[in-house]
């Protein structure tokens, strides 16, 4: 942290490096807005943040310890004449609950365990989930009691054993045991660590969704690489099933007749367009309406579960509008509608602080805003003190919600929360010919009342996890804690302790439980702060990224209504330096003739497999990027150096 | 505003653009001279190299660049070793690499890498396959691509069974793509040949099975594969039956047998002392050394075809020394050699008798069904349920229908008749843009079933009214009629083919709109003709009456001719046989 002042003067302060706060930072830097952008916390992208086995570690440890609240310091003395302080919230949020740890990887390397019999056995014996005697533990919950059943002593040395890298517990060990497959250790999977980008938030990129859109718009892209999920999955009757959404996965298919490749295909290419008959649906379940088309169990699954992804008492409109946004999707960067960052959806929050930041924007962490001054005669919130006590005026304020106290907020409905586990297992819950497959997975209710839950599979090319392993997220919205709402899942679909009988499914070395307040309930103006002060909610329960680019865009436009949002920001060559107006350096571009700067055409981007002419060149540049293609990289790299050199100074 | 950052604006930037083009242009066109001064003195040296590897790289469809780089790089391997001649083309290959990102269906680079790969002293096949795969899998339609991917599979002798491996992967991830399908019908042969073992009459007998070869391997494949790719094509058109790609590789499964060559008819007729020989194919009986023996003497004689037009035809005819067969009271016997294909055919002439033949009928061949030549009736069974319930959920699909329709012939003509007709008014509802197409395919069918029933009736009558019949085919299979009714249908023509009926007597084609009699030609037995209500509106359209020897009745009424003036009399003139003639 640097230790000098700051100015003293923005245009906007934002606090939080959440996703719609670090879309809002780089729209306001593009157009020119003075930016300072702080984080109280030591890492980016807040509750949108991705980290490495050891940092979740350490974050998983920092959550434990009663967060001491900070002193609150009398900044009185700043105040000026008609000045009122608005004290921001010092303690961290309390949007994380129920955070429980198991570890079923044995401690230290030990090749030659003996297949356990007895592990059989015992989760045979251990009928009853919710006291589970060895396994089984509770969090040491922050803010809710929330019980999960167990033992806290247990939990306790699970905790120990995380933390400092000691003692498995008995069981964790015996649980892990083919001898077949060299078995990762804890120890490993700490030594390895810095291979895993662990979201804390589980979403994909809608090919066609806001984001992605943002993301080619404002030329923000250029700073991240993205794969596309490799397939659609669905747990069902037991088993877990591809489900083929585009043309080639049907073509494909094995599990699927002729005819009902027929049906599917006529579905999907009929509802691309509203008729009168899906009308006449309207305000009835989808479910009935999906009956209706006698497309058979296995389509009305797919069809209802994992292409509109909603549940059976879905309106009929609502499910016509998510099939049809899923078949927008597809094809435009391969078989599946998403995409995912490469190192982790963290990557995105930091991708428009980049941009804002090579605007000039200024980025501060373990920095943040203690009170915020108010004009008594206009109510507006005119300068903040920052958390040394500096004073810099502003003229807006954008916040994480989090750091607003409870009592500021208007609307006093429950935050609702969502339910997360995250898995480390050995193997994929559907092994394929390829060990790339990066799954999106729906499981319906498995029981009448439970929750359906998201999850996604991610391999290690995606930077997230160590090789031999697969980073599995579960997400639902929360019924009870995340382990009562996700554990039977898990317990269903892997093979831990407490599971039965499940040979053949992946095992779980490691996996956490925690809740996440979901964002999707906070209104923009839902507080009686200042009115030039905006908050941005956490993550949504969404899978996509809907929710913030729409906040983001939103206070953008009612700070400057004039401005574009995010316009695309100019190549290298095109800015013009002070000083630098007779050579505007651009590397490698001395001495070919190449013509003008033709992208060589790539990655053909079918359109929902329209079939028309032969796809010849100049496919659109900017879209390739998102692929990342190896062509401009190079070009970005010089740059993209300069950028993190401006980063670093300023931090 | 304060902060924002300055960029360039739009003019600025056009001008400096403008002023690197025009910078690039002089640099472009001065290479290119200088390239084309140096060929003019024939100086093939590395600089010339750089130049045209310059040049070429901004612009890789420029021919007479990539010529004189060949006549560099082979002068080059006169003068340097093998080991720097191996370095040059490698270079030339990753040169040539670039050049196909910049274009990557230029045909200069490509013919190129086809030139600079045969010429490599150790070519490395492997790379070169997997550029095409990186290629084809940019774009998997590129046909300079596949051209050279086929170059290279012939050269390295990749297995033929990886190769239908790699059509299933690009069939998986896309499958309309006719390559791939072709490609396919291409392998199956090679990898799964037809067991040697006849399944049908027509079939030709196999000789010693020949080793698969793409020059002399049979065209069709084991019962047990086509099974498997029934199932694949099927996936195919119930994912998506407007995909054509997908039809056709089915229509090529269920195949198209390979008739036998053979003289399917002699036919001999005393009073004419005329000899004619139908052919299973069009063939210039000129030239494939056809030998006719009467009662065991050769005879010289001279084959014309039925119409001057046919240079090819399935019917030709000659005439016999006059005298040798015209007494009733000899029997002859005749044989016709086809000395270039082995085969002939006899014929007995018995006394008494004033004409013969010796033939196979369509029947006998079961010539029809044959056009989808898969064997097993059970198969075509299945495969026809498939298509039915495909077109239960796609009752508009013209790929469905059409190949509903010809599952049916295959099954059995006669008794899917009605329905055929039924899909054929579909077809031409769904698809009217090709009504014409499905109008002529039908009168085919008809025609083909018109020709089964006479056939099965053992008569010389074809009679075909009133089916909307708009053309005429298989008219080699008519040589014997002696009476034909096409009347009431909506032919435009009698076209040279009905030259053909050598036998016919009788023909009533009233209620068309003929306006051509072409095929009215030396038809020596023709006596009736019935044209009412046609469009005959010329003396001149009746001229090949003139050439029908034995012309009694011609019947005109309701044709614009009638109205000519004079017509009676010049028609008296032209037509002298005729003696009962209605206007």
């Amino acid at each position: 942290m640097a230790a000098e002042e700051l100015p003293s003067e923005f245009d906007v302060v934002i606090l939080g490096t959440g996703l719609a706060e670090s879309v809002v930072a780089a729209a306001f830097s593009r157009v020119g807005q003075r930016v300072l952008h702080l984080d109280r916390r030591s890492y980016y992208a807040g509750n949108w943040a991705s980290f490495t086995f050891n940092a979740l570690l350490t974050w998983i440890q920092e959550h434990h310890e009663e967060s001491q609240p900070e002193e609150v310091q009398d900044w009185s003395s700043l105040l000026e004449e008609g000045e009122e302080l608005i004290y921001l919230s010092t303690r961290g949020s309390s949007s994380i609950t129920n955070l429980q740890v198991f570890c079923y990887a044995s401690e230290e390397d030990e090749e030659e365990e003996a297949p356990n019999t007895t592990e059989e056995d015992q989760g045979g014996d251990d009928e009853v989930k919710e006291t589970p005697e060895t396994e089984s533990a509770d969090s040491n919950e922050e803010e809710k009691k929330q019980k999960a059943g167990g033992t806290p002593a247990e939990e306790e040395e699970e905790q120990a054993s995380q933390t400092e890298g000691e003692e498995p517990t008995t069981s964790a060990g015996q649980s892990q045991s083919e001898p077949t497959r060299k078995k990762i250790s804890f120890a490993q999977l700490v030594k390895e660590g810095r291979r895993f980008n662990i979201d804390l938030v589980s979403k994909l990129m809608y090919s066609r969704g806001s984001l992605v859109d943002l993301l080619i718009k404002s030329n923000v892209s250029r700073y991240a690489e993205f794969k596309n999920v490799t397939r659609i999955l669905t747990y069902r009757d037991g088993k877990v099933e591809q489900v083929p959404c585009s043309r080639a996965d049907v073509f494909a298919s094995r599990q699927l007749s002729v005819v009902e490749k027929r049906k599917l295909m006529r579905f999907l290419t009929s509802c691309v367009e509203e008729t009168e008959e899906q009308r006449a649906y309207n305000g009835r379940p989808y479910l009935e309406f999906l009956c209706d088309q006698k497309l058979g169990d296995n389509l009305q699954h797919f069809l209802l579960h994992s292409i509109a992804m909603v549940t059976e008492d879905t309106p009929t409109e609502e499910g016509l509008a998510s099939t049809r946004h899923f078949l927008r999707c597809l094809g435009r960067y391969g078989n599946t509608p998403f995409l995912f960052p490469v190192y982790g959806l963290g990557e995105i929050p930091q991708c428009f602080c980049r941009m804002c930041a090579v605007f000039g924007g200024i980025y501060c962490l373990r920095h943040s805003v203690s009170c915020l001054l108010l004009d008594k005669d206009t109510n507006r919130c005119k300068a903040v003190i920052d958390s040394r006590g500096q004073r810099i005026s502003c003229s807006h304020f954008v916040v994480e919600d989090g750091f607003i106290g409870a009592d500021w907020k208007r609307e006093a409905t429950p935050t609702r929360y969502l339910s997360r586990a995250v898995l480390i297992t050995d193997s994929s819950i559907l092994p394929s010919d390829s060990d790339q497959q990066v799954s999106m997975v729906t499981v319906p209710p498995i029981a009448a009342g439970c929750p359906a839950v998201k999850m996604v599979e991610l391999c290690p090319s995606t930077m997230t996890c160590m090789p031999g392993t697969y980073l599995v997220h579960l997400t639902c919205q929360s019924a009870g804690s995340a382990y009562q709402d996700l554990s039977p899942v898990v317990t269903r679909m892997f093979r831990t302790p407490e599971s039965h009988d499940q040979e053949s499914s992946p095992t779980v070395l490691w996996c956490l439980y925690f809740n996440m307040a979901d964002g999707s309930g906070l209104e923009g103006e839902g507080h009686d702060l200042p009115n030039n002060v905006f908050l941005c909610s956490g993550p949504d329960a969404g899978l996509g990224h809907e929710h913030a680019v729409r906040q983001a865009q939103a206070i953008f436009q009612k700070i400057l209504p004039e401005e574009e949002f995010c316009p695309p920001a100019p190549n290298p060559e095109d800015i013009v330096y002070d000083g630098d107006n007779n050579s505007p350096s651009t590397p490698g571009d001395g001495e070919t003739l190449e013509g003008e700067e033709e992208e060589t055409p790539e990655g053909e981007e079918k359109v929902e497999g329209e079939e028309k002419e032969e796809k010849v060149e100049g496919e659109v540049a900017k879209e390739e990027k998102v692929e990342g293609e190896v062509e401009k990289e190079e070009k970005v790299e010089g740059e993209v150096e300069k950028e993190e050199q401006s980063l670093q100074t300023e931090e | 505003m304060h902060g924002r950052v300055k960029v360039k604006s739009t003019a600025q930037q056009e001008e400096e653009k403008r002023k690197e083009r025009e910078k690039k242009l002089k640099i472009y066109v001065a290479a290119r001279d200088a390239c084309f001064s140096k060929r003019k003195e024939g100086i093939w040296d590395d600089e010339a190299l750089q130049v045209t590897q310059q040049l070429l790289s901004s612009n890789p469809d420029f021919a007479t660049l990539w010529n004189y780089r060949r006549e560099i790089l082979m002068h080059l391997e006169t003068v340097r070793d093998e080991e720097e001649v191996q370095k040059i083309y490698q270079a030339e290959l990753s040169f040539l690499e670039s050049c196909l990102k910049v274009n990557p269906k230029s045909y200069g680079s490509w013919h190129h890498r086809g030139w600079v790969s045969t010429r490599l002293p150790r070519p490395d096949w492997a790379r070169e396959l997997g550029l095409c795969d990186r290629c084809l899998s940019l774009d998997d339609r590129n046909f300079h691509c596949w051209d050279y991917r086929r170059m290279v599979v012939k050269m390295s002798g990749v297995p033929v069974d990886q190769e239908l491996a790699f059509t299933d992967r690009l069939i998986g991830s896309n499958f309309s793509n006719y390559s791939s399908w072709h490609y396919r019908s291409t392998l199956l042969p090679l990898l799964h040949p037809e067991s040697p073992e006849p399944h049908s009459p027509c079939r030709e007998p196999r000789r010693a099975s020949p080793p698969p070869s793409p020059q002399t391997h049979s065209h069709r494949v084991c019962e047990e594969q086509l099974l498997k790719e029934y199932e694949l094509v099927q996936n195919a058109f119930f994912t998506d039956p407007n995909d054509q790609s997908a039809w056709f590789y089915y229509r090529w499964l269920l195949g198209r047998a390979e008739r036998e060559e053979m003289i399917s008819c002699v036919y001999v007729s005393r009073d004419e002392e005329r000899v004619a020989v139908a052919f299973s194919r069009p063939v210039n009986a000129q030239s494939v050394g056809l030998l006719l023996v009467l009662d065991g003497q050769p005879q010289r004689v001279e084959w014309r075809s039925v119409h001057p037009r046919f240079k090819h035809s399935p019917v030709w005819i000659c005439d016999l020394p006059p005298g040798t067969i015209s007494d009733v009271t000899n029997e002859h016997n005749l044989t016709v050699h086809w000395t270039e294909k082995h085969t002939h055919r006899d014929c007995a002439l018995y006394t008494g008798r004033s004409e013969s033949w010796c033939r196979d009928s369509a029947t006998d061949q079961e010539l029809f069904r044959s056009e989808l030549s898969v064997e097993k009736t059970s198969v075509l069974q299945s495969e026809l349920q498939s298509c039915n319930q495909l077109q239960e959920l796609e009752p508009l699909n013209k790929w469905c229908l059409l190949t509903i329709i010809l599952l049916m012939r295959a099954l059995d003509p006669l008794g899917y008749e009605k329905e055929t007709l039924a899909h054929f008014q579909t077809l031409k509802e769904v698809d009217s843009m090709r009504s014409a197409y499905y109008s002529d395919l039908c009168s085919k069918f008809m025609i083909e079933n018109t020709i089964l029933k006479m056939e099965y009736a053992e008569v010389r009558v074809f009679s075909i009214s009133d089916k909307n019949l708009t053309t005429l085919c298989h008219l080699d299979q008519l040589l014997l009629v002696t009476h034909i009714n096409l009347s009431s249908n909506q032919l435009q023509r009698l076209p040279p083919q009905f030259a053909m009926l050598q036998c016919l007597e009788v023909l009533e084609a009233d209620n068309n709109s003929i306006d051509n009699l072409e095929g009215l030609f030396h038809l020596p037995k023709l006596e009736e003709v019935l044209l009412k209500n046609n469009q005959i509106s010329t003396l001149a359209d009746l001229q090949p009456l003139a050439s029908c020897p034995k012309l009694k009745r011609l019947d005109l009424r309701g044709n614009p001719v009638t109205q000519t003036a004079n017509i009676e009399s010049e028609l008296t003139e032209l037509l002298p046989s005729v003696t009962d003639l209605q206007l």
